[in-house]
């Protein structure tokens, strides 16, 4: 074994997690310090690994649908839609356009609750403890919502293979249509409250940066790549349910840093209600269930579908063997693969931006492992 | 014999000053257990939630609770901790808040001792809680304390800089150290010293947030990525301590700011005599807090919280006819003022707290060092050219003193 001699011992390791406060979950990082500077860092994952990918080879279609509500727990509703459109598309069904919109809005209404969540708790973590409290309480309205339809908050399995269970509860249009009319000023509170904030600005400008081509480079999806400058969007990209039929923009940064991805995601969160209101009105009567048997038995094949989720590409690999059970279900998290940057993105910042790093980042650990 | 026990009182100085403590310190104790539960009540509304509401009506004995258990908790001493010092550190702070209030003058008629070197006492005493902190954090013999105690340390020493910089510019115009000539100067002038030193100002009172660790600059505690800081290892009453001697800087620097800054116990436009009506405001206060307990109390289901609060309302309007009369009128207009002063400040500070994200620990000496202490010498210099050249005339100019 060599000496070691603590002269040369610039670098300094420390542990950061898997139980910390600010690592959104049980992300351990290691940091390589100098000073309070990183050299480097390794993230360590895998402590809420829980095999969702091998139970998909024991389940039936349907059965394994509930499954994916756990990996992104605050965004079931996208979960679910990305996984339902995938075994479509290997039966070949085409779903009633009441259910496409339907499942818009509500993809739409969960896209705004899981950047909510991001907005507060990001801000908590670089100290701002009240932008917290606005958004979970906006949030609550959202998943109000949610139970009414389908009787949970939080892993909703709002949708089923072909369509929708239970079609719209009487009076939901309007609330959403109520809900969009609150929440447009809501986020201005929190613009105002955040976005001209010199401390704010000082914290985030300039942190984390990943450029144009680092971003495609990484593989890194969502808005951590439209805050890069890269006008990427699967919606407008390749379209799935009805989004070819709606407007909207797609929000991008200039400099690729933790600042430009916060305008990203906030822009997002406007769009989002755009597409809320032009899907409501749209949203007629008629059949809310393609023409699916009782039994979903897919053809041998095999099918790669994504989907824009909040937090960026979420893509189901899913290979038939003709039987009842899919043979292999691959899941393409968002959030993994943006982990990937993270390395580059914190190398030279303090210890202090690599909480704002990981908030930036907007992990959700149930996906990152499955 | 009431008057007998008066008069042996006023003839023995050190007696009166005794009880001047017992009362400063029982009163102080007291806002510093409430101050906390304020902060919490009024960083909830700002929040949209209720706070503290389970333990007494609207969660009025929170702050005893609190303290009893803090009290009942095993006192841990780290089995590696330097036992002495570990034991004499959270002492050392809290004593260090509580002896400044010493030269506070909370009224033109009540203070504890008016010292002519009162700016500098206050200024000494004040860092000796300094030492509360490093020893606390070297004394616990682990990573994150020390780590904690040196960044406060190192915060706490740059910001006095700026602040007693900021401090001598009011020392200049006001021609002396002692706290109650500071306000009875700023009586003659007919003004604050707020309008003649606004930067002086407005750099103490960043200093004075950076100062009691309070949020944009509660790096000693930012827990997302030091945990507790400096005060880890504390546990129990040693923790609770810690805890006063926090509030009670906040005070401290709040009563310092009105003192030096917002004219003390004096009202607002003391001088004019049209708005003289304003001397009513106790009592008319009282009895507006008077109708807002009622209105709270009666929004309560509890039969008991309903009795509460309507005694509490009574309690105001009868204490609100009492200092109606005019002696207690008069006497009680001071501390009215000062009192209302400083609550705005600490008010300000929650207000701080719920709408600043934190400064990052480079940023934080950055504004520091390259903003607050330069402008503070600036201000300094100008306010002493004017001053001269104001006094030129005058044969006890600097230049001649300097000669002489």
């Amino acid at each position: 074994m060599a000496e070691t001699t603590y002269l040369d011992a610039n670098e300094l390791v420390i542990n950061m997690g898997p139980q910390h406060p600010a690592t959104h979950g049980v992300l351990r990082v290691k940091l390589n310090l100098d000073g309070e500077r990183v050299m480097g860092s390794e993230c360590v994952i895998g402590y809420l690994h829980r095999g969702v990918e091998k139970i998909a080879e024991n389940r039936t279609y349907a059965q394994f649908a509930p499954y994916t509500d756990r990996m992104d727990y605050v965004a079931a509703v996208t979960n679910g839609m990305g996984y339902v459109e995938a075994v479509e598309k290997l039966l070949g069904v085409e779903i009633p356009s009441r259910a496409q919109y339907t499942r818009m809005i509500l993809a739409e209404l969960q896209r705004i609750a899981s950047h909510l969540l991001w907005l507060g708790t990001h801000a908590l973590d670089l100290g701002a403890m009240t932008p917290v409290f606005y958004t979970f309480r906006e949030r609550e309205e959202i998943l109000k919502i949610l139970e009414k339809y389908c009787g949970a908050r939080l892993t909703t399995h709002a949708f089923r293979i072909g369509g929708l269970q239970y079609d719209l509860y009487d009076g939901f249009e309007r609330e959403v249509v109520a809900f969009c009319d609150y929440f447009m000023p809501k986020i201005d509170e929190y613009e105002q409250l955040l976005t001209t904030n010199r401390i704010w600005v000082n914290r985030t400008r300039k942190i984390g940066v990943l450029s144009g081509e680092d971003a495609i480079a990484m593989g890194v999806t969502g808005p951590v790549l439209r805050g890069s400058g890269v006008k990427w969007d699967i919606r407008k990209a390749q379209p799935y349910e009805a989004y070819d039929q709606v407007e909207f923009d797609i929000p991008i940064g200039e400099h690729g840093d933790t600042y430009d991805r916060y305008l990203v995601r906030v822009q997002e969160m406007r769009q989002a209600v755009r597409i809320i209101r032009q899907c409501v009105e749209r949203l007629a009567p008629g059949p809310i269930f393609g023409k699916v048997g009782k039994v979903i038995k897919p053809p041998v094949g095999e099918v790669y579908h994504s989907i824009e989720a909040p937090k960026g590409e979420l893509g189901y690999f899913v290979v038939s063997d003709g039987s009842t059970n899919p043979y292999r279900v691959r899941v393409r998290p968002p959030s993994l693969i943006n982990l990937q940057a993270f390395d580059m993105m914190a190398r030279g910042h303090l210890v202090a931006d690599i909480v704002a790093i990981i908030g930036t980042l907007d992990i959700v650990l149930g996906e990152v492992d499955r | 014999m009431l008057e007998n026990a008066f008069n042996v009182v006023m003839a023995h100085p050190l007696l009166l000053a005794v009880i001047k403590i017992l009362i400063v310190f029982a009163v102080l104790s007291g806002i510093v257990a409430y101050l906390v539960y304020m902060e919490r009540k009024v960083l909830a509304f700002m929040q949209a939630r209720l706070g503290p509401m389970r333990v007494g009506p609207w969660g009025l004995l929170q702050p005893i609770a609190d303290g009893l258990k803090l009290l009942l908790k095993e006192d841990i001493i780290p089995a590696g901790a330097d036992k002495f010092v570990f034991l004499l550190a959270p002492a050392i702070s809290v004593l260090a808040a509580f002896t400044v209030f010493a030269v506070i003058p909370f009224a033109g008629n009540f203070y504890i001792s008016d010292i002519n070197i009162g700016l500098l006492f206050i200024l000494g005493v004040s860092s000796l809680g300094i030492y509360g902190i490093i020893l606390g954090g070297w004394s616990s013999n682990s990573h994150y304390p020390l780590l904690g105690a040196l960044r406060s340390s190192a915060q706490l020493v740059s910001y006095e800089v700026a602040a007693g910089m900021a401090l001598v510019g009011v020392l200049l115009i006001s021609n002396s150290l002692s706290m109650v000539e500071i306000v009875n100067r700023q009586q003659q002038m007919g003004v604050w010293n707020v309008f003649l030193q606004p930067l002086a100002f407005v750099i103490y009172v960043i200093a004075a947030v950076a100062e009691t660790n309070r949020n944009p600059f509660d790096l000693p505690e930012a827990e997302s990525e030091l945990t507790a800081g400096f005060h880890t290892e504390y546990s129990g009453f040693r923790f609770a301590l810690y805890f006063m001697a926090e509030y009670t800087n906040m005070v401290l620097v709040s009563c310092i700011a009105v003192t030096l800054f917002l004219g003390g116990w004096l009202r607002p436009f003391s001088s004019v005599h049209a708005l003289d009506f304003l001397r009513w405001a106790p009592p008319v206060s009282l009895v507006g807090a008077a109708v807002f307990i009622l209105w709270l109390g009666l929004q309560s289901r509890v039969p008991l919280e309903r009795y509460f609060f309507v005694a509490l309302a009574l309690g105001c309007v009868a204490v609100g006819v009492i200092i109606s009369y005019p002696l207690i009128l008069n006497a009680v207009q001071g501390i009215f003022w000062f009192g209302v002063k400083v609550l705005a400040f600490l008010y300000a500070f929650i207000w701080y707290r719920a709408t600043f994200p934190r400064y990052r620990y480079d940023q934080l000496m950055n504004v520091g060092w390259r903003w607050m202490i330069p402008l503070a010498l600036a201000n300094l210099i100008v306010t002493a050219v004017v001053r001269y050249l104001l006094s030129a005339h005058t044969p006890a100019s600097p230049v001649a003193w300097l000669l002489r």
